[in-house]
């Protein structure tokens, strides 16, 4: 059966004054409806530019997006902008990282939905104000038919993500990208905001695909994830493989990396030495080796000299590494539970 | 808001009194005499004395500007004691014994032409500048960016009598487009009228068009990589009505600022593009009077043209309001 969402190849890059930045290379995953794909990675990994050259945002004059983005079987990039623009909005959607900015703050938050709603339906503006305000409602917004009269500025964080969430799901997408949704707000307000996305989606049998650094999310929300490091995906799998059997050195690290409540408050958290790489100039070999603590363990000098293919190790669990399986097997079982007991 | 326009308001005539203070104590400060330029070569003594009498600059300063003030409010009267007192009416800025007639009348005389030129040069340099730089922006870095960013740095280099010449030899000397300039008010002869004010406008907007060009351009190109827009343009608007309705509205917050501005100071004279044409507005009348030394004049002109600043000023802060609802005047 092929997927709602199918991400063949995407290739992002933008010709710049200092060389050619390579966003995303070589991208490419699968989401059902009512399923939801996490893309994780650092700052700078490409997540947020896949998600932009899938809406079709990524400004085609200055950046060469290549591969197939098929949204139920049609592809996205084959199209013209304006067949892409008409699928925004209305057969897929998305919602931002900063709720604090991505309103509009001149306009009243009731007139912005109603616009969403008037761009894709022939309805007239009472109708479309009546949706906006339902809408509002559904995403628990109190007082909606009020509240719809204020500006942006008049509410809360939490509150304005949740009028970008009204917003985006006001033409009922069939996907909606969240990227990283939760990011600015407070911890106790994450937690609301993706109980409403989860419940949304299974009441709209959405397929989500949620970009985020924090994997305590993809622990709650995600059923397949996407690891991401310099523009390519490192691995893929499903969230309990992810969680239980991950065998990538940079999937290892990260989760090596999330402070546990359950640990020694004495003990430091394990960062990854070393910053991401630029996309301008990309290792030559494997983009995680020169911060990757495995590299011994493959023979010669394979890690700096050759670009590891994306590999199935399991069906529905791919692996970009150039250690052989068994290996890979025994770094993550004594890194896992090197995280577990908390010992390193 | 209401609270917030009385004090504005208060403000605002706080300022006024404060401006008529300090332009006439500066005036009455410079070094010439204005009773001994009232009367050419061979002014006898007894003559200044009587002007200067007439005048009332006999009197201390505090008192002349007391007298000046009065004038403003209730009009006041020159000479009281001869035989052919003059009446200034209020609002009295002043009478003007170089020109025999009340500083009010010669700046009311001269005010509509130097509207109608910074109206007309207004809307010309608004609608070009703004279009132009919207333009620019949305084809940033290729040649047509260029090509509107390189016209705008040659507008904004030539200073506007250079231009203004330009205009009147090829235009009107060479080519005979459009007849010499000769003002005449639209509502006598409308055609006369357009053909001589049409150069100036032009040549007036080049300027400041040039100015708005690249402040829309910097403006939008700021606006166009805000979050909102992305949210507008991830809603499926078409990307016209995310430009129009959607980055425009924002950006124009400081193209408003700055137009207000300008225009108040165009409406205070254009002094060289008036010059140039010959036309009879408050720019010509203030050469006109510094060369005459016409201190009654230049003291009302000042203070004319500082009062369009300071309406201007606040009538923008209040659009401030109107446009970002974020700006809460309190």
């Amino acid at each position: 059966m092929s997927a709602f969402l199918e991400v063949r190849d995407l290739t992002v890059s933008f010709p710049t004054e200092d060389g050619v930045v390579h966003a995303v290379e070589q991208v490419s995953f699968d989401l059902q409806r009512g399923k939801t794909l996490a893309v994780v990675g650092e700052s700078g990994s490409g997540k947020s530019v896949t998600s932009s050259a899938i809406m079709g945002l990524v400004n085609r004059r200055a950046a060469s997006v290549m591969g197939q983005v098929l949204l139920d079987g049609q592809d996205l990039l084959a199209m013209d902008d304006d067949q892409v623009r008409q699928l925004r909005g209305s057969k897929m959607a998305m919602i931002f990282q900063d709720p604090m900015s991505s309103l509009h703050p001149f306009y009243r938050i009731g007139a912005q939905l109603a616009e969403a709603v008037r761009v894709h339906n022939k309805v007239s503006k009472d109708q479309a104000r009546a949706r906006a305000v339902e809408m509002l409602a559904k995403v628990g917004i109190p007082d909606a038919q009020s509240r719809a009269d204020d500006y942006p500025h008049q509410l809360s964080g939490g509150m304005r993500q949740r009028v970008m969430i009204a917003m985006a799901l006001i033409n009922d997408p069939d996907l909606l990208i969240a990227d990283e949704p939760t990011t600015a707000l407070d911890v106790t307000v994450q937690a609301q905001i993706l109980e409403l996305i989860v419940s949304l989606q299974k009441e709209f049998n959405t397929a989500v695909l949620i970009i985020t650094h924090d994997l305590g999310i993809v622990a709650d929300v995600a059923d397949d994830v996407a690891v991401m490091y310099g523009g390519r995906v490192v691995e893929y799998a499903s969230v309990d493989d992810i969680y239980n059997h991950p065998q990538m050195p940079y999937t290892l690290g990260l989760l090596a990396s999330v402070p546990r409540i359950d640990k020694d408050l004495s003990d430091r958290l394990d960062p990854i030495p070393g910053n991401p790489p630029s996309p301008i100039s990309l290792p030559p070999g494997c983009v995680f080796a020169p911060r990757c603590a495995y590299t011994d363990k493959v023979p010669g000098e394979e890690c700096a000299v050759a670009r590891p293919e994306l590999l199935q190790v399991q069906p529905g669990h791919l692996v970009r590494c150039h250690m052989d399986h068994r290996t890979r097997v025994s770094v993550a079982s004594s890194v896992l539970a090197q995280i577990r007991t908390g010992v390193r | 808001m209401a609270p917030y326009i009385v004090r504005r308001v208060a403000m605002m005539v706080l300022m006024l009194f404060l401006l008529t203070l300090v332009v006439f104590v500066l005036f009455s400060l410079l070094p010439t005499d204005p009773a001994r330029l009232t009367c050419g070569k061979g002014c006898s003594p007894a003559i200044i004395a009587a002007n200067r009498h007439m005048l009332g600059l006999d009197q201390p300063v505090i008192e002349q500007y007391w007298n000046f003030v009065k004038g403003l409010f209730v009009g006041r009267t020159y000479a009281a004691d001869s035989p052919q007192p003059i009446q200034c009416h209020a609002p009295c800025l002043g009478y003007s014994f170089k020109r025999h007639d009340q500083v009010t009348n010669l700046i009311l005389q001269a005010l509509p032409t130097t509207i109608f030129l910074a109206i007309g040069a207004f809307v010309i340099w608004l609608v070009f500048g703004i279009t132009l730089g919207v333009y620019a922006a949305l084809r940033r870095g290729t040649w047509r960016d260029r090509t509107v960013m390189g016209i705008s740095l040659v507008g904004y280099s030539l200073p506007s009598f250079f231009i203004g010449l330009l205009a009147i030899f090829f235009v009107i000397i060479r080519w005979h487009i459009l007849p010499f300039p000769n003002y005449v008010s639209p509502l006598t002869d409308p055609i006369s009228f357009l053909q001589t004010m049409i150069l100036p406008w032009i040549v007036l907007a080049i300027l400041y068009a040039a100015f708005y060009m690249r402040l829309t351009r910097n403006q939008m190109l700021e606006v166009l990589g805000e979050d909102y827009i992305r949210t507008a343009r991830a809603k499926g608007l078409p990307e016209r009505i995310v430009i129009r309705k959607h980055a425009l509205r924002a950006g124009l917050t400081p193209i408003v600022t700055a137009a207000g501005l300008d225009l108040a100071g165009l409406l205070g004279g254009a002094i060289i593009i008036e010059a140039i044409f010959s036309l009879p507005g408050l720019g010509n009348l203030a050469v006109s009077s510094v060369t005459d030394a016409d201190l009654p004049l230049i003291v009302g002109i000042t203070i004319v043209a500082a009062v369009f600043i300071i309406v201007a000023n606040l009538i923008v802060d209040l659009l401030y309001a109107v446009i970002d609802p974020r700006v809460r005047l309190t």
